[in-house]
């Protein structure tokens, strides 16, 4: 029996916390004797500490202790190099986090940091990707495990031969995740135990973290995350915060709470890197792709190789016979980047559909249309069909949506008073996959159902997705089901990250409530409570190796000032074809919250790096810009109804990231089509367009 | 231990002071550390932790509360200086039993997701409605000898001061116009 609960829109569960300001995130849990932590960064980029003077700092009133390299507990090395804090003198990027103050409050805590000494034997720096960076390598895989290079056919024949050409070269800036509430810990020892309440997007992984690092078993670390402020990848793993935490109440021998300052979050927890992408495409005259190459270019720290796979994308967008895909790396004096929503795929096809616009424009064909002419339902990279593939689909759901079909191609063509008008479309796609995850159920003599699986909500909706899962796998109305996840204390569940949550979790949740319903047969208990529990890790591991993603397509419409410059978006929608949707009212505020952060990579973001500090400049909300109420005018998501029985139990193919994806290549190009100026380097700032009257 | 008077004491008698304001419609008499700003005084101290810290910089709207009815971004004001004031937090919107219209909104129309912003974009809803009904006009009112109509574009105007790195803007620019209208 199906109660259909999935695919309702039900409100959030935690909306009445979140409005009334009841949740509770990470450092706002009541600690008898807490203190407070504040970090410490360096001054300087490559070197090494000679000395820490600590007299005036703990002179002030109210400091505890400081905490580094020279007095702080020993971590097990071997684990990621990042967490190796408070260890050695080694200074590997400005802005590492060297130690902590702890004192009795925050003011002290922060008056405290200030007045650390600390001295350096400073080195020269390279902090700034090139592409012809002499230090440039190829990785042997790129993230998380993609071959480095593809090659089919004969790329550079290919090209060669063909009527139409397109040779572009694309840059992206460092973009920084800056989820609204900061990397964020309170940590506790007690009896040899470790409790943190922490701001993550997946406790088990963090529990194992802090584990290897203190030299613990996980059942003596508890990971609690009941709230989370948005990650958008930089919480995806046990981050600074954390770590520094636990080491310093370990250090002071009392709770400790630890939050990264705004500042702090422009480096030590991870960043999109920059990237320099070439795009060459050869089509024939009637617009189908005969050789395709995307060269990617991007940074990692010196401390870890984080390769970006930013020509992914690539490999499974659109069809040609003559194809290569390449990513070169530079290690670097800078923080070690990490995910960020749509890793490699955000940045790649910024490119490859930006790409896409301008051989439009040079075999003199519809955008949408030259996207439906190189559709495929085979996989070019894998050979196989993909399970689905409803990309043309989106492209005539959103152009009808949008009323593309009146479009005058011609650039430069509308203008509307002081503004040049224009629009832009853009494919999408991303990866459609699960990890293992395990869960259980319970039913209870009262009639109610109790759901335990340690997932995590950062903000999609996953609690109250998972309740609806439960409910119809239960066959019972969800006002029956209780839920708990974010907590490591729960059975083990994979992060929310990679599109891949939902998926997961539902999987292991829908297995439990049929184990459950299995013992069941003989009625509900009515002594004691029945539990069954499940571990997806054999059927995820046994599943078909087969080419599974979500797509999209997006549709911008611009303004830009003839005068000034300023581009302003007038409306964005999207279509998506992501599987089931289990709650439209939460899936349809991920995919508008995707699509905004690809437009504010167009328009707004930007990490400035001065070469010779070595870091970002514009390190606050202030000055690194990310829109803002005031920028969003319009942006709709649609989606379509799409079946997919190779996926998952509840059919889902993830939507936090398939939002971003291709969005940023549909505002660049509606620039270009209003102004006949293609701006190759994001973001497209006022600057770039001003006087944009006299150009072109 | 939950945070109460012996808690909100600092020890540093040279550096601290005696204030008392009400929070929420009741009142507080607490003695701080003169650097502790109203924000770290209601979380740390008052165990009203609806306040969000975002940037401490007064640049993200997350720590937005209500000031003798005005709205003020919470981590750019010294508890010190607000002897006799009065301070509404997103713990004192809603009514004994219900939510408020604005919250309720709030929810029926997803204008959140993480919900780190959430109290701040709440407070600062209240205080424009009221700027609105006192007639104030925004960057971008056509006509200021005229009230001010609340249009979307004065909505998302009015409440560029609060960041949501989720992006609910288009679902709180709804809640808020639903709330205006049903007054």
């Amino acid at each position: 029996m199906s109660t259909d609960a999935v695919g309702r829109a039900y409100p959030r569960l935690e909306g009445r916390e979140k409005v009334t300001g009841t949740a509770r995130y990470a450092v706002e849990y009541p600690v008898d004797g807490v203190t407070y932590g504040w970090a410490v960064p360096s001054a300087v980029v490559r070197g090494r500490i000679t000395r820490v003077d600590t007299a005036e700092a703990l002179a002030s009133p109210g400091v505890l202790a400081v905490v580094h390299h020279g007095n702080a507990p020993r971590l097990a090395p071997g684990l990621e190099a990042d967490l190796w804090l408070l260890q050695e003198p080694t200074v590997h990027y400005r802005g590492e986090l060297v130690a902590v103050v702890v004192a009795t409050s925050l003011e002290a805590a922060r008056e405290g940091a200030r007045l650390v000494r600390i001295d350096y034997d400073a080195g020269p720096h390279s902090t700034v990707l090139t592409e012809d960076h002499p230090s440039l390598y190829k990785p042997d895989h790129v993230n998380p495990s993609y071959p480095t290079d593809t090659e089919e056919g004969d790329f550079d024949a290919g090209y060669a031969a063909a009527p139409v050409r397109v040779d572009a070269t694309y840059r992206t800036p460092a973009y920084h995740n800056n989820p609204m509430e900061p990397h964020a810990t309170t940590a506790r020892w007690h009896d040899g135990r470790l409790l943190v309440h922490d701001s993550n997007q997946g406790a088990s992984s963090v529990r194992a973290a802090l584990a290897e690092l203190f030299e613990l078993p996980r059942e003596s670390v508890r990971v609690v995350t009941d709230h989370v402020g948005g990650g958008f990848g930089s919480k995806g793993y046990a981050k600074a915060a954390v770590v520094l935490a636990a080491l310093a109440a370990r250090h002071v021998d009392r709770p400790v709470k630890l939050a990264l300052t705004r500042q702090q979050l422009f480096g030590p927890v991870g960043y999109r890197t920059p990237t320099i992408q070439r795009v060459r495409l050869a089509a024939d005259t009637d617009g189908r792709l005969t050789a395709i190459c995307h060269d990617a270019m991007s940074q990692s720290s010196t401390i870890l190789e984080f390769a970006e796979q930013t020509a992914v994308y690539t490999r499974s967008m659109y069809a040609a016979p003559h194809r290569r895909t390449t990513h070169r790396l530079v290690r670097l004096d800078v923080p070690t980047p990490f995910w960020m929503r749509a890793p490699g795929g955000c940045p790649g096809a910024y490119a490859l559909e930006s790409a896409m616009d301008e051989l439009a424009v040079a075999v003199g064909m519809d955008p949408v249309e030259l996207r439906i002419r190189n559709d495929t339902p085979v996989d070019p990279d894998q050979g196989r069909p993909f399970t689905s593939r409803n990309l043309a689909a989106c492209l005539r759901e959103g152009a009808q949506r949008f009323g593309w079909a009146d479009r005058d191609p011609a650039p430069r063509a509308r203008r509307d008073g002081r503004w040049l008008v224009g629009s832009g479309v853009a494919g999408s796609s991303h990866p459609a996959r699960a990890r293992p995850s395990s869960a259980t159920a319970t039913a209870r003599p009262d009639g109610g159902f109790h759901v335990r699986i340690n997932a995590t909500d950062i903000g999609t909706g996953a609690r109250t997705a998972l309740w609806q899962v439960a409910a119809d796998a239960l066959g019972v109305p969800p006002e029956r089901v209780e839920i708990s996840i974010g907590d490591s204390d729960l059975p083990n569940a994979p992060v929310a990250g990679g599109s891949m949550g939902t998926a997961s979790w539902s999987w292991a949740v829908i297995r439990a409530c049929q184990a459950l319903r299995g013992k069941l047969r003989d009625g509900v208990p009515t002594e004691a409570e029945v539990s069954a529990g499940a571990d997806t890790s054999e059927e995820v591991g046994g599943q078909p190796d087969l080419p599974r993603y979500a797509y999209g397509a997006q549709f911008a419409e611009v303004r830009v000032d003839a005068t000034t410059g300023e581009v302003r978006l007038n409306r964005m929608l999207g279509v998506f074809a992501a599987g089931r949707v289990v709650n439209p009212t939460t899936a349809r505020s991920q995919l508008i919250g995707g699509m905004t952060m690809g437009l504010s990579m167009a328009l707004h973001e930007e990490g400035l790096l001065d070469e010779r500090y070595g870091d970002w400049v514009n390190h606050d909300l202030a000055t690194y810009h990310i829109t803002g109420c005031a920028d969003v005018e319009s942006i709709e998501a649609y989606w379509l109804d799409e079946h997919d029985g190779e996926l998952n139990p509840a059919g889902v193919k993830g939507i936090g990231e398939i939002g971003i994806v291709g969005s940023a290549a549909a505002v660049a190009n509606a620039v270009f089509h209003a102004t006949g100026v293609r701006i190759r380097d994001l973001p497209i700032r006022l600057d770039k367009l001003i006087g944009v009257s006299d150009l072109a | 231990m939950q945070a109460g008077p012996e808690n909100a004491t600092t020890t540093d008698e040279r550096h601290s002071s005696r204030v008392a304001f009400d929070v929420n419609g009741v009142p507080r008499e607490v003695t701080l550390d003169n650097r502790t700003t109203l924000l770290d005084a209601l979380r740390e101290h008052l165990d009203l932790t609806g306040a969000k810290k975002g940037c401490d910089h007064g640049q993200c709207g997350s720590c937005t509360v209500l000031l003798d009815g005005r709205r003020v971004k919470s981590c750019l004001i010294f508890t010190v200086t607000l002897d006799g004031r009065s301070v509404v937090t997103v713990e004192g919107l809603a009514g004994p039993d219900e939510l408020s219209p604005l919250q309720a909104a709030f929810i029926a129309q997803d204008a959140f997701q993480c919900g780190y912003c959430t109290p701040g974009q709440l407070c600062s809803a209240r205080g424009m409605l009221d700027e609105v009904d006192r007639g104030w006009p925004s960057a971008v009112t056509e006509d200021l000898a005229a009230p001010p109509e609340l249009t979307d574009a004065e909505i998302r105007e009015r409440m560029a001061g609060n960041l949501c790195r989720c992006a609910a803007y288009p679902h709180i620019v709804a809640a808020v116009r639903a709330t205006a209208a049903a007054r």
